[in-house]
């Protein structure tokens, strides 16, 4: 019955878009579901629909030619693909997806299934990060590419990683005024890193290319800052920060573009039950994957950025890799030479990502620097502080007794935005490395979920629904129980705990913090009635 | 007095929509994130803080920028069009 299921793809990126190409290719009709309204995935992403008018060499830059053949692969493909836009997947359980449109949520069972579920930036709080203006630098390139607006008049840019100076570059590009490039890594490794990156000249040569265009517009780069504080009452008005010898400055600006590297989104592969390994490049803890994208589970494959940071040419190979590795799991045959071909491509650029983490370190010493009543969680407001007296008073050495204990990590975002905060903290207090600490089990569902959601009880595969508790048994014929006759499987009426600061701390089980993630959120289309 | 600055793509069709009661204008195309950033400097305030949010990953991942409309309902600003007539609020504070 299996092999009657459709591969499905998660994802409409790089990644996704080549994997799709690869099994339509081979005669197979794959489901391909993505957040976004259009394909293209977050690097590539492309304008809503309606009277956007810049070409592609102005959106996408030296990338135009890539993105518009991305573009194209998929256009090519339309016809024999099951493309679901603006669908979120916000579950994977027991062979089946639980998938959230229009309003309604739908179990999509399968036999093979691709994860391509991109990144998003990795942040570090500071004081007043969360002031109107403060937006992530993949936020920033977003704002400028798919709606035409800069984040400020006058925007500084923070952080590490190619997306600060390839942000800094287009916004200056596009005419904004940069207040300056503020790069957390040592002007020393930086120059140290260069003759590893001469593994890809192209790629060198781009991001020397925009320092240089940088430099003659006057833009000032600093190196091995760290950021004190964004100042404002109701708005960003002037970045301030320390220099590499210790000298606190201030520069004045309206916004502050912000990130430090990428960060996978692992959650689908966590609830996939796929086995994870922390990575010290990513400094993350990653799905396992072989290098044709195989995970430890049987018929769940790994592509692209959201198993590992490699980058969106790294992710185009991957796409396609892991499509040949389903297929010869399927008895399709495949051809031996671009299998051999990808996976020469792909160790390069694995080679080449060494020399681009040497160039762009995480700043390990951030973590330490963040004072104690330092908002690190911008959904519950949770302190730095508080994070730590969990760890010194020994309640919690892990990451998941840390969330139960502290809520950092339960509000709205399920720890994207706290979590590298929150186990750098932890790991710091209690010396372990971020090894030690663990990670954040993923919990359904993955992003807020309307009130008012329809959830009927999926269809499962035979032998597939046994032992889900939470789902009740599996049904294998209707694909849509009415909502009438079909009580949710879990209570998404269940009104949310209040958390209000005067009571303490809260002590929430693993069950309350499931029926809050529950309660009273959006949907990931946007919408919900309160 | 707008966060967000056009610096492209403003031939778009005019979209009117009311912010906090006032009407105001927004161009097709723009999600509500854009519409309501571009006429103010904030999405909402904070629930557990009194302070002001203007969204954050502009990528549905920080779920950071959820508005209220005057009639109730609650839209992620990155991820949700403007539409004509919308009645969306900036005010307020949310406790729940």
């Amino acid at each position: 019955m299996s092999e009657l299921l459709p591969p499905v793809i998660v994802g409409a990126g790089p990644a996704g878009i080549r994997a799709a190409e690869r099994l339509v290719a081979a005669g197979l009709r794959p489901v391909v579901v993505d957040e976004a309204a259009r394909w293209g995935g977050q690097i590539y992403r492309q304008p809503p629909d309606g009277g956007f008018t810049r070409p592609k060499t102005a959106l996408y830059g030296f990338e135009a030619g890539k993105a518009d053949a991305l573009h194209r692969a998929m256009a090519a493909i339309r016809d024999r693909v099951d493309y679901r836009p603006r669908t979120l997947v916000w579950n994977c359980e027991a062979g089946a997806l639980d998938l959230l449109s229009e309003g309604a949520s739908e179990a999509l069972p399968f036999s093979h299934l691709i994860l391509a579920t991109g990144a998003t930036d990795r942040v570090l709080p500071f004081p007043g990060w969360t002031l109107p203006g403060v937006f992530t630098l993949g936020g920033s390139q977003v704002a400028l590419k798919f709606q035409g607006c800069a984040v400020g008049r006058r925007v500084a840019f923070l952080g590490t990683g190619p997306l600060l100076y390839l942000v800094a570059y287009q916004y200056l590009k596009a005419g904004v005024e940069v207040a300056g490039v503020f790069d957390t890594t040592p002007f020393a490794a930086q120059a140290r890193a260069t003759a590893g990156m001469l593994r890809d000249p192209a790629t060198l040569a781009k991001g020397l290319l925009f320092v240089g265009w940088l430099r003659a517009h006057g833009v000032p780069i600093h190196n091995g800052v760290r950021p004190v504080r964004a100042e404002g009452a109701e708005r960003v008005d002037a970045l301030v920060w320390r220099d590499a010898r210790g000298q606190v400055r201030r520069t004045a600006c309206d916004a502050v573009a912000f990130g430090l590297g990428l960060r996978s989104e692992t959650q689908l592969a966590d609830l996939a039950g796929c086995r994870f390994r922390f990575d010290e490049a990513d400094r993350a803890w990653l799905p396992e994957r072989d290098g044709a994208g195989r995970s430890s589970v049987p018929g769940v494959y790994l592509a692209g950025d959201g198993s590992g940071i490699a980058g969106a040419d790294a992710a185009e190979l991957a796409g396609e890799r892991a499509a040949l590795a389903l297929l010869e799991d399927l008895g399709r045959p495949v051809e031996a030479a671009r299998v051999k071909e990808l996976d020469g491509r792909l160790a390069r650029i694995v080679a080449f990502r060494r020399s681009l983490s040497a160039a762009f370190p995480f700043p390990a010493d951030w973590a330490d620097a963040i004072a104690d009543d330092t908002m690190i969680c911008r959904c519950e407001g949770v302190t730095a502080g508080a994070v730590r007296e969990v760890a010194r008073s020994g309640q919690a050495r892990e990451m998941n007794r840390a969330k139960a204990l502290t809520r950092a990590g339960m509000g709205r975002c399920q720890g994207r935005m706290c979590s590298a905060t929150t186990a750098e903290l932890l790991s710091r207090t209690l010396g372990t490395g971020p090894y030690g600490v663990g990670r954040l089990r993923a919990q359904p569902p993955i992003k807020p979920l309307p009130i008012a959601t329809v959830v009927p009880s999926p269809p499962r595969g035979e032998g597939q629904g046994e032992g889900d508790a939470l789902r009740g048994p599996g049904r294998s014929t209707a694909l849509f129980q009415p909502a009438t006759n079909a009580p949710p499987r879990i209570p998404l009426t269940q009104p949310s705990p209040r958390f209000r600061r005067t009571e303490g701390p809260s002590v929430a089980s693993a069950q309350t913090s499931f029926a809050h993630e529950r309660g009273g959120e959006g949907t990931d289309d946007g919408r919900e009635v309160a | 007095m707008a966060l967000l600055q056009r610096v492209a793509e403003q031939g778009r069709r005019v979209v009117r929509f009311t912010l906090d009661g006032r009407p105001v204008e927004a161009l097709e195309g723009d999600t509500v994130m854009t519409a309501m950033l571009t006429n103010g400097d904030r999405l909402r305030r904070a629930e557990f803080a009194d302070s002001p949010r203007a969204g954050f990953c502009m990528m549905g991942a920080c779920q950071d920028c959820w508005v209220r409309t005057e009639e109730g309902e609650r839209l992620r600003a990155c991820g949700t069009f403007i539409a004509e007539g919308m009645r969306l609020l900036s005010t307020g504070e949310w406790t729940s």
